[in-house]
């Protein structure tokens, strides 16, 4: 019985009872996770075709961002993947640094490096969690959110705020690790491993999980490719594609890590690779966090773009002007076309910057990995069940924010 | 590691398509070449398939619109990038504005077509040979491109707006 489920050869081509229904999966449903509408054309369970429906949540972040000058946008970047928006604000945060040419203290980027794999494993915790909730698991999700809070309260300590985090500026942190940070970090490395053994041990090798996602929602390497996959879904396909290695950004060389690959690309690869990239990032975590680099936690080299210290803005005139010239937008910007691409909770997030030297960018595109492998979905589960389909969406990590931006 | 580098790609570019290549430039790390619009399809897909180049991953696809440029207003961008190697690359093609065609590479890569759809709700490029040339992320009925540059939004920089009239 479970070899036929496996092999997706559970059903024939022929039609059950000759009645084909359309159902709408979506906009709304509690199974999808956020607004995707999938327009199902369905055979008793088995899905023949299904078209999707896009734009939901669209906010011109693009349109957007041409008005804003360029420390207003890192707000903007919060609301893509909003489940690892760490990442995507530093991603931002270092496309501007990149364009004019800042050079970063190597503190910063240990903190960078620490605050965005503390994102990912934040952004996989919900992934992973989630398809336990989709295949009748509810309690793993419940304790794994219990961790997810705890990084949720590492975020406060650092920016202030939890979900949307606008953390860092452009040129480092507005202030650094604070004690209670270094205190609920030390705990969060000592307690979490021992939680998120619990959850793996729970799931991993649990015979009705393997089952229902075994050969669920599978993809070919050589498909994920040419439809532009990347991320935990293209490494669940078998290609060890990732930013961080390919082009190292904030000091990422100087990590010991291993890019854990799958072989089939179903859910349960994809499954397993975002559980063991949590352990890499944990290690991450853990090696840059006890080679915390002394030093300055912004770079002094970018005084237009980093916020003077506010006892400074009373009694210098220099910082005065900066902060007034920050604060209104009035910075001036070098010329110049930039694109610079970091590892996101589901891929290389790419940000194409045009300058032409006005306050705003002239253009600001965003890859954003989610709209690029959404597309696949119904070639994905053509052929499957509609509680596959559910499952297969869960294990991409369609972000409604990041896909409609 | 490899030897393909960036004079590689633009050597074997010039080599196979010669006048096709307008201009080359670095921009930061990435090789951005003008390429002639009408060879834009054929050059991805000769990327693509070959054996040295290898360049068979499209990273992002899209447009820019300069209204001041007459007759090459929209400029589509391609980023292209060859994993193997780990060179990346940047094709652009200029259009004019009052037909701005140009084939489409859904064919070369089928997730080029939602990034095409995309590019078409937001700039109106015309993809010539797109399966499913329809709007994307805004709605049907739509009789705008809205990130064209014609299109503004408020300034954030007027200062005629009396705060009592929005609540502030």
């Amino acid at each position: 019985m479970s070899d036929t489920l496996n092999n997706r050869s559970l059903f024939s081509d022929e039609t059950i009872d000759g009645e084909i229904a359309t159902l709408n999966l979506g906009p709304t449903h509690p199974a999808t996770h956020g607004i995707f509408q999938n327009i199902l054309t369905v055979d008793g369970e088995k899905i023949l075709s299904s078209e999707q429906t896009v734009g939901y949540i669209h906010r011109a972040f693009e349109k957007l961002a041409e008005r804003r000058p360029f420390n207003q946008i890192t707000p903007i970047t919060d609301r893509l993947n909003y489940c690892s928006s760490p990442i995507n604000n530093i991603g931002w945060e270092m496309t501007v640094e990149k364009l004019i040419g800042a050079d970063i203290p190597k503190r910063v980027d240990y903190m960078r490096v620490i605050i965005m794999e503390l994102a990912r494993i934040a952004d996989h915790l919900v992934c992973n969690s989630v398809i336990g909730v989709d295949t009748g698991a509810l309690t793993g999700f419940t304790y794994m959110f219990q961790q997810r809070e705890k990084i949720y309260e590492l975020y406060e300590e650092v920016s202030g705020a939890r979900l949307t985090t606008n953390i860092g500026r452009i040129g480092g942190f507005e202030r650094d690790f604070s004690p209670r940070f270094h205190e609920k970090l030390k705990a969060f490395l000592k307690e979490f491993p021992k939680h998120f053994q619990e959850f793996d041990d729970l799931l991993l090798r649990n015979r009705i999980f393997m089952d229902r996602t075994i050969g669920a929602g599978p993809i070919a390497a050589e498909r994920a490719l040419d439809y532009g996959f990347t991320g935990p879904n293209l490494r669940a396909a078998g290609v060890d594609y990732d930013v961080r290695v390919m082009n190292p950004y904030a000091s990422y060389q100087d990590f010991d890590f291993i890019v854990p690959v799958g072989t089939q690309g179903d859910t349960y690869d994809r499954f397993c690779v975002r559980q063991e990239e949590i352990r890499q990032s944990l290690r991450i975590i853990e090696q840059a966090y006890n080679n915390l680099p002394e030093g300055n936690y912004f770079s002094s080299d970018v005084p237009e773009f980093y916020l003077p210290p506010k006892a400074d803005v009373y009694t210098k005139m220099e910082a005065l002007i900066y902060h007034f010239k920050i604060i209104m937008g009035e910075t001036p910007v070098p010329v110049g076309e930039v694109y610079h691409s970091v590892e996101g909770g589901n891929g290389e997030l790419g940000y194409y910057l045009i300058s032409d030297g006005g306050r705003t960018p002239y253009r600001l595109q965003f890859r954003r990995p989610c709209f690029i492998y959404y597309q696949a979905y119904p070639e994905m589960i053509t052929g499957s069940t509609i509680s596959d389909a559910v499952l297969t969406m869960s294990s991409m990590n369609v972000i409604a924010g990041e896909l409609d931006a | 590691m490899s030897n393909v580098t960036q004079e590689t790609v633009l050597t074997r570019l010039q080599e196979q398509f010669g006048s096709a290549i307008i201009s080359n430039e670095m921009l930061f790390d990435v090789l951005t070449l003008e390429i002639a619009p009408d060879k834009a399809h054929d050059m991805i897909a000769w990327l693509k398939q070959d054996d040295v180049l290898k360049m068979s991953f499209l990273t992002l696809l899209g447009a820019v619109h300069y209204p001041n440029d007459k007759g090459r207003e929209i400029c589509m961008t391609y980023h292209l990038h060859a994993l193997v190697h780990n060179v990346r690359l940047r094709l652009k093609a200029y259009l004019p504005i009052e037909n701005p065609s140009i084939q489409s590479i859904a064919d070369i890569y089928v997730g080029a077509n939602w990034q095409e759809r995309e590019t078409f709700d937001f700039f109106g490029v015309n993809f010539v040979g797109h399966p499913n040339l329809i709007r994307i992320l805004n709605e049907d009925t739509m009789d705008y491109h809205p990130m064209r540059k014609e299109y503004h939004l408020e300034d954030a920089t007027r200062e005629d707006k009396d705060d009592r009239y929005f609540g502030r």
